[in-house]
């Protein structure tokens, strides 16, 4: 009895355990890790990672996987650079999560009019929407230094980044859509059971659509902030983000077969990926171990979550 | 066939408990299974019948006692040891490779070969068997196009190419049409004649009454009884199931309609699916039944009806006035719905709680700007866990492990939360126990006193009967006959049915011919 519970709640809350684990350990390890500095900049540079893995865990949770984010970030990312550049600073950054939005809303018509898979579907959209970047861009570079660019990347309100703000803010209001809301509930109806969504009168097909159209704003969202903290645009922006988001989502524990799962366990997974990774830059340790040990956490991460599905 | 002297036990369980994370399931069994007998186990869902019977097969472990096997202890219990000792399982799953062919199927991992190539001597070994076991089946045929009564008979052949003295089958019959049963049964005592021993695990009683040599009854997961065969009748093994000396439950009093207001009409339905020109009404507080057998297309005229099919002609009058374009949702909102047939797959999601399942169709009048009422959203579970006494009542509580009963009161009340006006009921009380059947029942009639229209899909004809005021027989997915259930019993249903199969059978070969 006890030691089922124990696997229970070992199931529930594998990272958090892993993260508070990594942050006793590095704190004893280096002087400059337990840091307010230190902790923000992780946050901060992780803020456009975690709003993908944040949207990518609605579209896991309805049964589907986006392996186009990083195609739709660099989309975002170009464009927004682009409009910047030759119209207006602000609406450059505007219109980023709106172009991501309605790639997203292509990859969601396209996965359930075809009836696709939308691993086959998103792989295909990412290669058009990569291709798409690098004829738009020129395969060039374009820089953009204006403040009035560059100010969500880089400012802090109240001593905090505003990306980390908004990164908040977004892992909040998903939360809310997820478990208070209409919406929510069928997100988790159609991945738990999509035939009996369908019967209890759910338009699942409108319910995925909606899935993958907000993992695009996030995208695009995402590549506002990166594009302006680096003041700069470029087609190659993103490269193996999506995969790094799904990673995140399954590290957190939310079920591949769709029906379960939760936002801040995603944000979770992205923070125990970048402690890994802060740690290897804060002891100086080789970085040639960094990929091993990344796998390392993520198969022992999954293995807790999968031996308590055996009786 | 047997070398063990008579009498001896095949099997010899003293004093088995099994319990999953600390919940006792089963109880202090002690039992001896005698070679060469049939032997059911009978109990309500959630007594512990497949339990025992798949620790006898190696699936579950035992927590406590002992089993001996042939004179020898079982220790290190699995499914291969058990194999290796002649004790052979097969699940209500079959765990047959479809894309095989039956003699591939039979010698799945025991195949002759030499260094691994495979000889050519299969389909020579399968007739063999078959000839010493009395089966036939062609060696050829690819498993995914056989029926499932023949697909058992793989199953069975497998264990007896394995040697297998004993075999254990767990609820075998659940989608089996009656004149398969029957073909079960000839293998069952097949085998017997052989000298092997078959347990038979089954919650249709008439089925283990037909068969069996000695019945094995539990409740609970407790050991009530195990006697001779001869001399019981289903009541007994009902009193002894339900504990309290309780015969059969008696289907509620069927209180007539009130109006002779006619609430749906269905006109010449057609669908792709297998809908074949159904013509139909349910009136106002009236329970309408149709009864066919297994894949005569009961289902489908219920998914043309509701919208979950699309259909090709035809046409639905609802309340008076035609429903066109007919789809789920539109259904739900004019309150037409539908409890569907398999709970597991059609019906509750599995991943979230009782309460989520349950407000699933009604979130729209639960909520205020697309935010869940959660308030409202519990109350309303509240009031539906009470009128169906789910066990366990929580709100929250996980279905996924709920007893088959209490997950088919959740799915029913799940549809009854907004009181509809037309409720189609498909197989509502497969697989559940007597005492979640009889609450099922008296919600039925209880839903008909109110008013609603009803129309109900069971494979039991019996509970058609007991509980309809019309009912309908249908052959094809087409409708051949009304019927009135109180003027006709099991024999007289199933006779009239056979005949317009029969009938219907003669004109599909007279038009092929043409």
């Amino acid at each position: 009895m006890t030691s089922h519970a124990l696997l229970r709640f070992l199931q529930n809350y594998a990272v958090l355990i892993m993260i508070v684990v990594l942050i006793i350990g590095l704190s004893f390890l280096s002087d400059s890790f337990f840091t307010f500095r230190n902790l923000l900049n992780i946050l901060n540079q992780n803020a456009p990672l975690a709003i993908m893995a944040a949207a990518m865990t609605l579209v896991i949770i309805a049964g589907g996987f986006d392996l186009s984010v990083g195609s739709i970030f660099a989309m975002g990312a170009v464009c927004s650079a682009w409009i910047a550049l030759h119209v207006d600073p602000y609406l450059g950054l505007l219109l980023a999560p709106v172009i991501g939005l309605a790639l997203g809303t292509v990859n969601g018509v396209v996965i359930t009019t075809l009836k696709v898979h939308s691993f086959l579907a998103t792989i295909a959209t990412s290669l058009i929407f990569k291709g798409i970047a690098i004829v738009l861009s020129d395969g060039k570079l374009i820089p953009v230094r204006m403040a009035e660019f560059t100010w969500l990347g880089r400012d802090r309100i109240g001593g905090v980044f505003i990306a980390v703000w908004v990164m908040v803010a977004f892992a909040v209001i998903l939360t809310f859509v997820l478990n208070r809301t209409v919406f929510g509930r069928k997100v988790f109806s159609v991945g738990g059971n999509e035939e009996a969504a369908i019967l209890s009168g759910i338009r699942t097909n409108r319910i995925k659509i909606a899935t993958f159209s907000i993992a695009g704003l996030a995208a695009g969202l995402a590549s506002a902030i990166a594009v302006s903290r680096i003041s700069m645009g470029q087609a190659s922006a993103g490269t193996g983000m999506e995969l790094q988001a799904i990673a995140a989502v399954i590290l957190g524990g939310t079920s591949i077969y769709g029906g379960v799962g939760a936002v801040w366990r995603s944000i979770a997974g992205v923070l125990l990926l970048a402690l890994i990774n802060n740690g290897f830059n804060i002891l100086n340790a080789d970085p040639f171990y960094r990929d091993l040990t990344t796998g390392l956490v993520i198969l022992a991460a999954i293995g807790i979550s999968a031996g308590g599905k055996q009786r | 066939m047997n070398s063990d002297e008579p009498g001896k036990p095949a099997i010899r369980a003293e004093g088995i408990g099994v319990s999953f994370a600390g919940v006792s399931v089963l109880r202090d069994v002690t039992l001896d299974i005698l070679p060469g007998e049939i032997h059911g186990l009978v109990g309500e869902n959630g007594a512990g019948k497949s339990t025992l019977g798949k620790v006898l097969g190696g699936y579950y472990t035992a927590s406590q006692g002992k089993m001996e096997v042939f004179g020898r202890a079982a220790v290190g219990w699995d499914p291969h040891t058990a194999l290796a000792n002649g004790i052979a399982m097969m699940h209500q799953e079959l765990q047959l490779v479809p894309a095989l062919t039956v003699a591939q199927n039979v010698f799945l991992g025991i195949e002759e070969h030499q260094w691994g190539v495979l000889r050519t001597s299969e389909a020579a070994r399968l007739e063999e068997l078959m000839k010493s076991s009395g089966f036939s089946l062609d060696p050829h045929a690819v498993v995914s196009e056989l029926s499932i009564a023949d697909q058992q008979k793989i199953e069975i052949l497998r264990a007896l190419a394995r040697d297998a003295k004993v075999i254990v089958m767990d609820e075998p019959t659940s989608s089996l049409s009656k004149s398969e049963v029957d073909q079960l049964h000839d293998s069952m005592r097949n085998l017997r004649a052989e000298g092997r021993t078959v347990i038979y695990v089954s919650h249709f009683l008439d089925d283990i009454l037909a068969v069996t040599d000695r019945i094995t009854v539990l409740r609970d997961g407790d050991h009530v009884m195990t006697a001779a065969t001869e001399g019981l009748s289903k009541s007994d093994l009902v009193a002894s199931m339900l504990g309290g000396g309780k015969t059969e439950t008696p289907y509620p009093e069927k209180s007539p309609p009130k109006t002779s207001e006619i609430v749906l009409e269905a006109r010449h339905l057609s669908s792709a699916a297998g809908a074949q020109d159904a013509t139909l009404t349910i009136g106002r507080g009236e329970i309408v039944g149709l009864i066919g057998l297994v894949g005569s297309g009961r289902s489908e005229i219920v998914r043309a009806i509701i919208g979950a099919d699309a259909s090709t002609s035809g046409e639905l009058v609802l309340d008076g006035e035609p429903y066109t374009d007919r789809t789920v949702a539109k259904s739900n909102e004019r309150g037409l719905v539908m409890v569907p047939e398999d709970r597991r797959k059609q019906g509750l999601i599995m991943t979230m709680p009782v309460r989520a399942n349950m407000s699933l169709p009604h979130l729209k009048n639960l909520s205020s700007y697309g935010v869940v009422k959660s308030t409202d959203e519990r109350k309303r579970a509240v009031e539906l866990i009470d009128h169906f006494q789910v066990r366990p009542a929580a709100v929250d509580g996980d279905v996924s492990n709920y007893s088959g009963g209490n997950q088919q009161k959740v799915l029913i009340g799940k549809w009854l939360m907004e009181s509809p006006r037309v409720v189609i009921l498909d197989e509502p009380s497969r697989g559940v126990d007597v005492g979640a059947r009889q609450r099922i029942h008296e919600a039925i009639a209880e839903l008909a006193a109110s008013g609603a229209a009803i129309l109900l899909v069971s494979s039991e004809i019996d509970e058609v009967l007991g509980l309809a005021h019309r009912a309908y027989l249908i052959d094809r997915g087409s409708i051949v006959e009304e019927i009135d259930p109180s003027e006709n019993d099991e024999a007289s249903v199933l006779s009239a049915l056979f005949h317009h199969q029969s009938a219907n059978h003669a004109k599909s070969l007279n038009e092929s011919s043409e």
